[in-house]
């Protein structure tokens, strides 16, 4: 802050070169400049390769992320199904340093030095940057389940609500539990990550019980006083698919668990003791954001300028995907997520050379549910910003959900999963 | 908000002094934000139509008639009608430039 006013004034007194040696070894305006992204799932990675594309190649991207490979949510509840397989969601980093001179870091960013404009890495190292993408994802409220403090509880009641080795651990808790057994999942209140994603996973546990373990049953227990996406769709799948087999319970607030004896406790219902018990705890903004005092909203969530993603709490650092504060009608997807590293990223390549960002962000979200392990179900909306709201609302009269589960829009799932993974990774 | 022009006023002296790349235009972004499913730079995988260098007049009257409902679709004719006719005519004229 202190070094913008300075800068400022001393522009304002008329030298431009004396502006450049003020900034020192920090360059400024597009070429050379350096961006630092952190996180690389659907925001983080579409940043990156999208301010190396936007800048034609003039700007420095330096990616850091702890993880080896990409490992998609969408699409992981058919892990869980059976019908896929870690490796079939998973995408390599490579071809974002290969085709776009991505330079990807493997490590994790312990802590943000917003004055001097670096971030610290948990292998000792620093990355300058003139302005620095957050894509932290969220993580879990844990302190409202006390019981999941005990050692070894993480490990027995799963969220897996980040894919990856939690998606096969679940599909392994399954195939474990003999026929006859009750998988039981929980919901937080909302907003959570992905509003669908826990319906799909019921039915695509149901699927699996019907044809493998066909006694066994699912019982879901949402915080929510309702099913918070495509209602009728999925209300429609578990009368025509799973009747008998899943049972919904609104209004059930998982408020600790049991991991020993698999039980879940409520705010007013009794407990309910569970073969496999998957508790999708409630969520904020990644750490490293709530770390860094960016989520402003109620703790938990980032507020953004939804013109630039660019943080309201500090200068330079932008948030994006599922850590922000979502404006009306938009959902924490992987999809909005994607959306809004393009957003940033030409808004970033812009404000870098001095320019104004794009004034009329408009863009979609699709989100495609299975309902078996061939149909499919999808809810859609374009959102445009709003100059005199300065958010992004959805347009009136767009967007909408499928009039039926149908196996066309099973393939075309799977292709949207492939040209999202390729326009993000590849 | 004096300060942001400030700011990009003083930016932009800089850029013309080390020699920066365009500035991103919104057609760009919108374009973009299509890429999701039709692939970046209008190129598709398999599965979904590629957009990039398609005639323009076909892509815009096929967004057209998917957002008056005259061409059924899953997803198009909910999509298409968060666009203007004039933003669809200048997205068609953009994938239309693009090189196949």
């Amino acid at each position: 802050m202190m070094q913008r006013r300075h800068f400022v004034q001393t522009l304002g007194a008329g030298s431009a070169v004396a502006g450049l040696g003020l900034l020192g070894g920090c360059a400024a305006g597009g070429s050379g400049a350096k961006v630092v992204v952190v996180g690389g799932g659907y925001g983080g990675a579409t940043a990156a390769k999208y301010v190396r594309l936007f800048s034609d190649y003039g700007i420095d991207v330096t990616l850091v992320e702890p993880n080896a490979a990409f490992v998609s949510c969408p699409i992981s509840n058919l892990v869980i199904q059976g019908s896929k397989t870690l490796a079939d969601v998973t995408t390599p980093y490579d071809n974002l340093s290969k085709r776009h001179g991505v330079k990807v870091v493997k490590d994790m960013v312990t802590s943000i030095d917003a004055e001097k404009r670096m971030v610290k890495l948990a292998s000792g190292g620093e990355l300058p940057y003139d302005r620095l993408i957050l894509s932290p994802g969220i993580d879990f409220m844990w302190e409202t389940l006390p019981g999941m403090a005990k050692e070894g509880a993480k490990d027995k009641v799963l969220h897996a609500w980040k894919a990856g080795a939690q998606t096969v651990a679940l599909r392994k808790q399954l195939e474990a539990m003999p026929d006859g057994g009750v998988y039981a999942l929980s919901i937080p209140l909302a907003p959570y990550r992905c509003p669908p994603g826990p319906y799909e996973r019921a039915c695509m546990v149901a699927n699996y019980f019907k044809k493998a373990k066909p006694k066994s049953k699912v019982v879901i227990f949402d915080a929510n006083d309702d099913i918070q996406s495509k209602k009728g769709l999925f209300m429609k799948a578990w009368d025509e698919h799973y009747k008998g087999i899943i049972e919904y319970r609104p209004k059930h607030r998982v408020t600790d668990v049991d991991a020993a004896t698999n039980t879940l406790k409520f705010e007013f219902n009794d407990d309910f003791k569970a073969s496999v018990a998957n508790v999708v705890p409630a969520m904020r903004a990644g750490d490293l954001a709530v770390k860094a005092g960016l989520a402003t909203a109620n703790a938990r969530w980032c507020e953004v300028d939804f013109l630039t993603f660019e943080s309201k709490a500090a200068k330079n650092i932008h948030v994006l995907g599922d850590s922000i504060q979502i404006a009306p009608g938009m959902p924490k997807s992987g999809h909005m997520a994607n959306q809004h590293g393009k957003t940033c990223a030409a808004a970033v390549v812009n404000l870098l050379q001095g320019k104004a960002p794009p004034q009329l962000p408009i863009y979609a979200n699709t989100c495609y549910s299975f309902v078996t392990d061939e149909d499919v179900v999808h809810v859609a909306s374009v959102h445009r910003y709003d100059a005199e709201k300065k958010t992004m609302l959805t347009v009136p009269g767009s967007g909408g959900v499928s009039v039926a589960a149908s196996e066309l829009e099973g393939r075309y799932a799977m292709a949207w999963a492939r040209n999202i993974w390729a326009d993000t990774l590849a | 908000m004096i300060q942001m022009k400030h700011a990009l006023v003083a930016g932009a002296l800089l850029a013309a002094a080390v020699g920066a790349q365009a500035e991103v235009a919104q057609i760009r972004v919108w374009a973009a934000a299509c890429a999701n499913c039709h692939g970046t730079m209008g190129k598709a995988e398999p599965g979904m139509e590629s957009l990039a260098g398609k005639d323009k007049d076909e892509l815009l009257q096929k967004m057209l008639d998917f957002k008056s409902g005259k061409k059924p679709a899953t997803i198009m004719h909910q999509l298409s009608k968060g666009y203007t006719d004039e933003q669809l005519q200048q997205l068609a004229a953009y994938f239309a430039s693009l090189k196949k």
